[in-house]
């Protein structure tokens, strides 16, 4: 039985193209292919996805090499770009075999987003979610910074915007036998005002982070997989109670 | 031979509080999957955004497989995918963008973004047992985040706003008035129940926007805020004088003042447009009373009225699915990656970000038997 409703296409060999809104004449690159131009393609390739601060989609061989890497300069507007970053990233990795994703902290509405994405795209393609605390991938690069310039890097506390006048910090000592960051305090609430007294009780420096790298994210997830571990639950990283009052007895109106 | 030439749509609706997936070919209901997350906004007493969003992400997926379940196809016999671009709650629909644009790209297949409201026109042409929908048409389209009055001349290319509520939703009015009468939430099926053994003609409250006056401005407008606090003030006064507040009698009253403003506005627009055809949708068609009175006093006008299946009413992705499967058929091109949730998209933008330089679907090929 053959399926007969198509977008003008005369024969089965051409494919929707997301990102020219186009039928591509050129078939997908056939398993064990050179679509990425690099022997033993595929291979694991992972796709990461993070919205918790801005929205970046990144793919990379598991050996860490990165084959694409999108981000958008609009710190807002998330539902608005990431089709095309995610469908500019297939097109220098075709067949992910997973998908990670940044599970937060960041504000909630934007992360959604990146999440909703991730798990409709891993859906689609029938691989697996690989989730990753977004902190997790600022920090492993800034571990991988530092050892590219042999710097030693002192333990620090990865700090973002988590609004109503908090930030949200996570507490990193050095790197792991399997390459990943060592957090010593899970992602936490703090006002901001306070913040500085708990880092230096903890002797943490202060690493303020303007951005997410997916494709550190994707790191992270490589290494997790090749380590067997797990970084984070599949939930979001909200730390926060929806922000609701229940209801009260009506005002009078007279 | 299975009717194979229609396109399988798959859509997404996240604009409420109702997480919908809906599976059509073409104008065929495959799956009309929702889960809802009323409950935890009961405590609440009306639609949390932060509560919905966060329920819209935990019920996609499960939504998805369980849609894909019931229609018995696998997304990669997908032809398209739809989402609900607006209106609706900002934060909301977001989700629902995100994972349709995922699933989209996952799938290589075209995305169509559309408009909330015609949806709920579009649900009509799901249902198998009514006829064809005729053009011209009004549609009163109520629930617990819209009240809107519409011309429809055709659903995939020309819908007018004729008016809207300028304040509350007529279903937010129930709710707001059940917490008066310290009913539980929703208010609609409770304000229904206490209004049973009541008189609808006991208390005489007001029909918003309805004087003379209001009828250059605001003809088919609605207005029910001003309703509510009537209802507080009587209430309250009966309470002050140490009266028991007669709770039948003040909800059925109240929703009579509803019903008639909805229903004589509406069949208004019929007559001055010469339209004789009424459609229905929208969650708070799910009221009894409204359904009786409008097919009451349309009969009476000679106006026909057509309402969806309840289920199809309420919010729900088989709507969106269909009218992208309508879009479609009609030539449409699909929408490109770029666009978001616009939570006050105009209802004449009945597809959102359609892509001029897409391919458009082409005409539909000969059906080959199998
Ligand atoms: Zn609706």
């Amino acid at each position: 039985m053959s399926h007969m409703w198509r977008f003008e296409v005369p024969s089965g060999s051409k494919k929707w193209d997301m990102h020219r809104h186009k039928w591509d004449e050129v078939p997908r690159p056939s398993a064990g292919g050179t679509g990425v131009g690099r022997p033993g393609y595929p291979g694991t390739v992972i796709i990461g996805i993070d919205s918790s601060l801005g929205t970046a989609v990144a793919a990379i061989a598991r050996d860490g090499e990165v084959l694409a890497d999108e981000q958008s300069e609009n710190a807002l507007g998330h539902a608005e770009v990431i089709g095309d970053l995610l469908s500019r990233a297939l097109q220098a990795a075709p067949e992910p075999t997973h998908v990670a994703i940044g599970m937060g902290p960041g504000p909630f509405t934007g992360l959604r987003v990146g999440i909703a994405t991730a798990r409709a795209f891993a859906l689609g393609r029938r691989i697996p979610l690989v989730p990753v605390p977004s902190h997790d991938g600022i920090a492993l690069g800034i571990l991988l910074r530092d050892a590219l310039t042999g710097t030693e890097t002192p333990r620090f506390a990865v700090v973002t915007d988590a609004r109503r006048r908090e930030f949200a910090y996570s507490v990193y000592d050095g790197i792991d036998d399997d390459g990943l960051p060592i957090r010593i305090l899970d992602a936490t609430l703090s006002p901001r005002d306070e913040l500085d007294a708990r880092l230096a009780e903890l002797g943490a420096v202060r690493y303020d982070a303007t951005g997410v790298s997916a494709a550190m994210i994707a790191l992270a997830a490589a290494r997790a997989l090749d380590a067997g571990r797990a970084l984070a639950g599949f939930e979001p990283l909200y730390l926060r109670s929806p922000d609701v009052v229940a209801a009260h007895a009506p005002k009078r109106v007279s | 031979m299975v009717l194979m030439d229609a396109p399988l749509v798959l859509g997404i609706e996240t604009s409420c509080d109702e997480t919908g997936i809906g599976i059509v070919r073409g104008r065929q209901l495959l799956s009309n999957t929702i889960a809802s997350s009323m409950d935890e906004h009961a405590r609440y007493g009306g639609v949390v955004p932060e509560v919905a969003a966060r329920a819209h992400l935990e019920a996609l997926q499960p939504s998805i497989d369980a849609a894909l379940a019931e229609a018995g196809v696998t997304l990669d016999e997908i032809d398209a995918v739809a989402v609900t671009s607006g209106p609706g709650l900002a934060g909301a629909l977001m989700v629902g963008v995100g994972a349709a644009k995922g699933l989209a790209v996952a799938l290589d297949k075209p995305l169509y973004a559309v408009n909330h409201l015609v949806g709920h026109i579009a649900a009509d042409i799901l249902d198998a047992e009514a006829g064809e929908l005729e053009y011209p048409t009004v549609a009163l389209l109520v629930s617990g985040g819209h009240t809107s009055l519409l011309l429809v001349r055709d659903l995939t290319s020309d819908v007018e706003l004729l008016g809207e509520t300028m304040d509350d939703a007529a279903g937010e009015a129930f709710d707001k008035v059940a917490r008066l009468l310290k009913l539980p939430y929703p208010g609609g099926p409770e304000i229904d129940r206490a209004a049973a053994s009541g008189d609808p003609t006991a208390i005489r409250f007001p029909r918003g926007l309805s004087r003379a006056s209001d009828m250059a401005s605001h003809r088919y407008d609605f207005s029910f805020s001003g309703l509510k606090t009537a209802v507080a003030r009587w209430v309250e006064q009966h309470e002050a004088a140490g009266q028991p507040v007669p709770v039948a009698d003040v909800a059925a009253s109240f929703r009579e003042a509803v019903v008639d403003v909805l229903v004589t506005k509406a069949l208004d627009a019929c007559e001055r447009y010469g339209v004789p055809r009424l459609l229905l949708g929208g969650g708070v068609i799910a009221n009894k009373r409204l359904r009786d009175v409008a097919l009451e006093r349309a009969a009476a006008a000679g106006v026909a009225v057509r309402i969806p299946p309840l289920r199809l009413c309420t919010d729900n992705g088989a709507m969106i699915a269909a009218l992208a499967a309508e879009l479609i058929a009609s030539g449409r091109r699909p929408s490109t990656l770029a666009f978001g949730a616009d939570s006050t998209l105009p209802v004449t933008e009945i597809q959102v970000a359609e892509d001029p330089d897409a391919a458009a679907p082409g005409p539909l090929p000969a059906r080959v038997g199998s």
